[in-house]
């Protein structure tokens, strides 16, 4: 490692989204030292561009708009004296939890006892003919044009996909300013809450089930949209091609878990449709098959920011526990009262799926790839 | 054609009638009450909490669905912008002679002013009727979710529960 910087902290937290800020505070609460690495600018990860009210109970701060949850977890973790390092890309995790990163354009090494690794997830693409115009963008990336740079991606909207990450950016392009032409999903029925999409609705936005898009068309930018209606063996239906004039499409089919740095940790993983693909196997600590290596948050499935923090505040227990800073009673209390906030949350006929992947997913047993 | 939420966005008829948060007929003739229209078991009882009067029931687990008590309610709306789905109205049935009085909650710029003749919109964003402003609350504790209320032909005072965006803007 000559040359380069070395530091030290007992837990490096990658990540300074909702799952990694909750899992510092939570080590840094038991007295550990804790450092958070973030490959962006600003900390919070995507809560700072989610302007409205969460849902949940008020332990999970329902009813507060998620970027107000993001002030919070920022407050605490200056009152904590939690370490935030920005513009920092992790790029190497070494098997003795050594943690590499870039800052100011050097390397620099961070030894730790144990690792967090809460890096999130990416939105999913989708290819059709025309996708790469320019105009054709992820349902996330719209979000943050207009809700934190305060950008209108286009005047005329095309979303793709009615889960709520569709319905809550569509009806957000609105307060923004825009129109949303349509929302077509390719699915028979709504992923998402009703409520979400209720809300659409009665702004006058038609919801197009078992429709995909067949391509998008324009000169230098999208200037319109061929959409086409699916069969219930989502094959096209020959003659329902609808042409509709928009400037902007948006992609909201889900995301993917960024599980890069758990790959070459080395942990074990699991195939988990339901949480969003490959994922890092993991107890109910969040503690990964590699001994002292935590995940929390869409990277160990995807789900919601309630949800990731509540991960959060398990791994950073259970690095707290291990590192001798909580006693095992104390942990043990702490842990049982976030399981049951956190199964509220996993419940109903959203959250039964969610919660049957995640039992499946703590239950594989060790050795071997699932 | 399925008519439940999941296929059309929209609570049906069926739904609202079997939901335990929309008011009864006669509780509706007997003066403002709220109308709770969330019929899917999701994690979310902010609505308990914000109802001063304890009319708002969830419980738990905090999926079931809130239940009114309409002899709790007094209509005071305090509950719709508390909502997190934006799917609490309030509905006065004799507001008038003629007319009722339909509150909901609005998050989109401009914010209608007090006496402004507004096009009301349905649960699908369709024009129903013309309608009067006759309060537009926006407190610090709504946190930025307004609530209008409108006052209606009585006869579509169960449909209209918006502002036409498309012709108001």
């Amino acid at each position: 490692m000559g040359g380069r910087t070395v530091k030290t902290t007992q837990v490096a937290v990658i990540g300074a989204g909702p799952a990694g800020l909750a899992a510092a505070i939570e080590v840094a609460r038991a007295g550990g030292s804790v450092t958070v690495i973030d490959e962006n600018a600003k900390p919070g990860g995507q809560l700072f561009k989610q302007i409205h009210k969460f849902f949940g109970s008020r332990e999970h701060r329902a009813g507060v708009r998620g970027f107000h949850i993001g002030e919070q977890l920022l407050v605490e973790t200056r009152e904590l004296n939690v370490e935030v390092l920005l513009d920092s890309p992790v790029y190497a995790l070494f098997p003795d939890k050594t943690v590499g990163y870039i800052h100011d354009g050097k390397e620099v090494c961070l030894k730790a006892e144990k690792i967090i690794i809460a890096a999130g997830a990416a939105e999913n693409a989708l290819a059709f003919p025309g996708s790469t115009l320019p105009g054709v963008m992820g349902a996330g990336a719209a979000q943050t044009m207009i809700n934190v740079h305060r950008v209108l991606p286009g005047k005329r909207i095309l979303m793709i996909g009615s889960g709520n990450v569709g319905l809550i950016v569509s009806y957000q392009l609105m307060q923004a300013g825009a129109d949303v032409a349509a929302l077509i999903e390719a699915a028979p029925q709504i992923g998402g809450y009703g409520v979400h999409a209720a809300k659409i609705l009665r702004a006058g936005v038609p919801i197009h089930l078992s429709h995909t898009v067949k391509r998008a068309m324009g000169k230098d930018q999208v200037e319109s949209v061929e959409m086409m209606e699916l069969d219930a063996r989502w094959q096209p239906v020959a003659g329902s091609e609808k042409i509709l004039a928009v400037d902007t499409v948006c992609i909201a089919v889900g995301l993917t878990p960024l599980t890069e740095l758990a790959w070459l940790m080395g942990c074990e993983f699991a195939f988990v449709p339901g949480l969003g693909g490959h994922v890092p196997k993991h107890d109910l600590n969040m503690e990964t098959t590699v001994p002292g290596v935590f995940v929390a948050g869409d990277i160990s499935g995807v789900e919601e920011a309630s949800t990731a923090m509540e991960e959060g505040r398990l791994a950073g227990t259970a690095c707290a526990e291990g590192l001798g800073l909580l006693e095992r009673e104390r942990a043990r209390d702490l842990k049982t009262v976030i399981w049951e906030r956190m199964n509220a949350l996993r419940t109903g006929p959203f959250g039964d799926g969610r919660r049957k992947a995640k039992d499946h997913l703590v239950g594989l047993p060790v050795g071997g790839y699932e | 054609m399925n008519e439940r939420v999941q296929y059309t966005g929209i609570p049906s008829e069926a739904e609202l009638l079997a939901s335990p948060g929309v008011p009864s007929r006669q509780r509706l003739e007997q003066g403002p009450v709220a109308f709770i229209e969330c019929v899917q078991e999701i994690p979310c009882n902010p609505c308990e909490e914000a109802c001063p009067f304890g009319a708002i029931t969830v419980g738990e687990p905090i999926t079931n669905l809130p239940v009114l008590n309409g002899e709790k309610c007094t209509g005071c709306g305090m509950c719709i912008a508390q909502c997190p789905g934006l799917a609490i109205f309030k509905v006065h049935l004799r507001y008038k002679e003629a007319t009722s009085l339909v509150e909901f909650p609005y998050e989109y710029c401009p914010l209608p002013r007090k006496g402004d003749r507004v096009p009301c919109g349905d649960r699908k964003g369709d024009y129903v009727a013309d309608g009067w402003v006759v309060s537009v609350k926006n407190a610090r504790g709504n946190d930025g979710t307004a609530v209008v209320a409108v006052e209606v032909p009585r006869a579509c005072c169960l449909e209209v529960r918006t502002i036409c965006r498309k012709e108001y803007r």
